[in-house]
């Protein structure tokens, strides 16, 4: 279970392996090893290999398309028809969907099998997996290590071998801190790539669904599928969609790879900034060249983001009222205490400290001097970033400044753990796409992962970077000991 | 900074009941947010258009028509509480 979706893709369309044989040994590692790793929050065998006998019809006719058969985890936001999707939260602990996020029929129709879902923090809301309601994910890596998150369940699922592929979303770094932190590779989109319906909003100005898995190869297969304009996403972009397979021979030579002054700075640790700059200097033995570039305002990023994303959190949140879905509390005196016990009953520490949060910059007298104020410094993070991109092609750096950190070490002082966010939050207020790629080990032989991030609908030059860098190296085909 | 009055108008705001021992820890809490979120304030952004999405793409409009199938019985099937079609939620008006 631990070859590449490439590789199973190849293997299931010469016969030499079904679909289903393919899902039974996915659902035997999972009940295998999630009652240590807590990756999925809901499995559901009969579902999963009901799908995986059509695959095996569908390849049987000759109609198959790459991912016809592959078994994929799904981040438990994206909405799937009687699927169980909580969003990590005990609000959401009942709810089956009754309709499908277009991701999943995007899925649905290339003819991949939906695993689980996958654990995430609750909302979408955190760094380190530990705010599910579920309980916490551990990284199969180490585990007294956070797998990070909020897409820890299915970074984990990848890392372990669970599944071969996963869905992800990233509104501040939710992809690609998780691939950092399990050595797999992740993937946001550019804003508008891939459609939010049925993604569970979280902050919609930010919010981005994409893909994980092990090799760079497999995120562009994945892609392929997950991205393209749906008219039901209103800031869904309608333009054509890149070849990401296609285009992954484009190698790196020739191109210019800027490097942040501000991202090497004395807030990266010695034990990441080593794997990240020997990741560079091969870079630059495939033939690219590197330059220096600035992002002056980026310490301001994560003030703007914890304004900008519990604002619009704040406001998404608001349909959980006990109305029409979702959890209502038992006992209530009348409407306004059944929707008060309701959100106190529903929602957990960080996700009612950001709506709080929201609630304060939104309201009355304060819109000016918090909310506005921080969409103008997002133009100007967004500013620095189209300067960068004028005197390069890609830019690269650390996804995050340190390894993975031990369960529990944060957990008690959120401002902290924003603030660990300071290298993937200035893209998502940009909109820009980026992706982790693992390229060592750091303190505790825990993964790093170097961040490589694109001007805006540029993913087929990122994955093509990053798939030259994998053809010579081999840290991402590494497996977390006991896991083989 | 907050005080513990404010943070209580803030959750009757957002529809969130909290205790007293809650309100304690979100009052040091929310604060701690607030003072990181305020190194925003010295930044000088005269002249700087608010930025609300990356392509400054406006909303798309759609034609007024019909285009979704009645679901009603599928999303009333996840409701709490509903009764001949209608959700149902304690009295409003006595």
């Amino acid at each position: 279970m631990l070859a590449s979706i490439a590789q199973l893709a190849r293997e299931l369309r010469a016969k030499k392996l079904s679909s289903v044989e393919l899902a039974r040994e996915c659902l035997a590692r999972i009940e295998r090893f999630n009652p240590r790793l807590n990756a999925f929050i809901t499995v559901d065998g009969e579902k999963t290999l009901a799908q995986a006998r059509g695959a095996d019809e569908r390849l049987a006719r000759g109609d198959a398309q790459p991912l016809t058969g592959i078994p994929i985890a799904q981040k438990d936001l994206f909405c799937a028809k009687g699927w169980r999707t909580t969003c990590g939260s005990r609000m959401l602990e009942g709810f089956v969907a009754p309709y499908d996020a277009h991701v999943i029929e995007r899925f649905d129709a290339a003819g991949a099998v939906l695993l689980g879902k996958t654990n995430m923090d609750e909302f979408a809301m955190g760094s380190s997996n530990e705010t599910s309601f579920f309980g916490p994910v551990r990284n199969p890596w180490d585990e007294a290590a956070v797998p990070g998150g909020s897409s820890g369940g299915s970074a984990a699922a990848v890392a372990a071998g669970l599944a071969p592929g996963a869905t992800g979303t990233d509104t501040g770094g939710s992809i690609r801190q998780p691939a950092s932190f399990t050595g797999v590779c992740g993937l946001r989109p550019t804003y508008g790539r891939v459609s939010r319906y049925g993604m569970v909003a979280f902050a919609s100005s930010l919010d981005q669904g994409g893909p994980l898995a092990r090799s760079a190869e497999d995120l562009a297969l994945l892609l392929d599928v997950m991205a393209g304009f749906d008219p039901r996403d209103s800031t869904s972009m309608d333009r054509p969609k890149g070849d990401y397979a296609g285009a992954l021979r484009g190698g790196v030579k020739g191109l210019t790879i800027g490097l942040p002054r501000e991202y090497f700075s004395q807030d990266l640790a010695a034990d990441v900034a080593d794997p990240i700059l020997a990741a560079i200097e091969e870079l630059r033995r495939l033939g690219a060249k590197t330059v220096e570039v600035s992002l002056p305002n980026q310490h301001l990023s994560v003030p703007v983001y914890y304004v900008i994303a519990p604002a619009e959190a704040s406001s998404n949140l608001s349909r959980y009222d006990g109305v029409r879905y979702g959890h209502r509390a038992a006992e209530y005196a009348d409407l306004a205490d059944m929707y008060a016990r309701t959100r106190a009953q529903g929602f957990g520490a960080e996700a009612k400290r950001r709506i709080m949060i929201g609630t304060y910059v939104l309201s009355h007298g304060y819109y000016d001097a918090y909310y506005l104020q921080a969409q103008r410094i997002r133009r100007l993070i967004a500013g620095d970033f189209a300067a960068a991109f004028a005197k390069c092609d890609l830019i690269a750096g650390p996804a995050a400044p340190s390894v993975a950190y031990d369960l529990g070490a944060k957990k008690d002082d959120p401002v902290q753990m924003y603030l660990d966010d300071l290298y993937t939050i200035p893209i998502n207020l940009a909109g820009l796409p980026g992706m982790s790629i693992p390229c060592g080990f750091g303190a505790k032989s825990r993964p790093v992962g170097l961040q490589i991030v694109g001007n805006y609908w540029d993913e087929s030059r990122m994955l093509a970077a990053a798939h030259a860098f994998q053809q010579v190296t081999d840290w991402h085909t590494r497996v977390p000991p006991g896991f083989e | 900074m907050l005080s513990r009055d404010q943070v209580l108008r803030i959750a009757r705001l957002a529809r969130i009941e909290v205790t007293a021992s809650e309100a304690e820890a979100l009052e040091r809490e929310l604060n701690g947010i607030l003072e990181l979120v305020d190194r925003m304030s010295a930044v000088d952004t005269r002249g700087v258009e608010p930025m609300s999405h990356p392509e400054d793409a406006a909303q798309r409009l759609r034609d007024d028509r019909v285009t979704e199938a009645d679901g009603r019985a599928a999303f009333q099937s996840v409701a709490p509480q509903v009764e001949d079609g209608l959700y149902l939620v304690p009295k409003v008006i006595e």
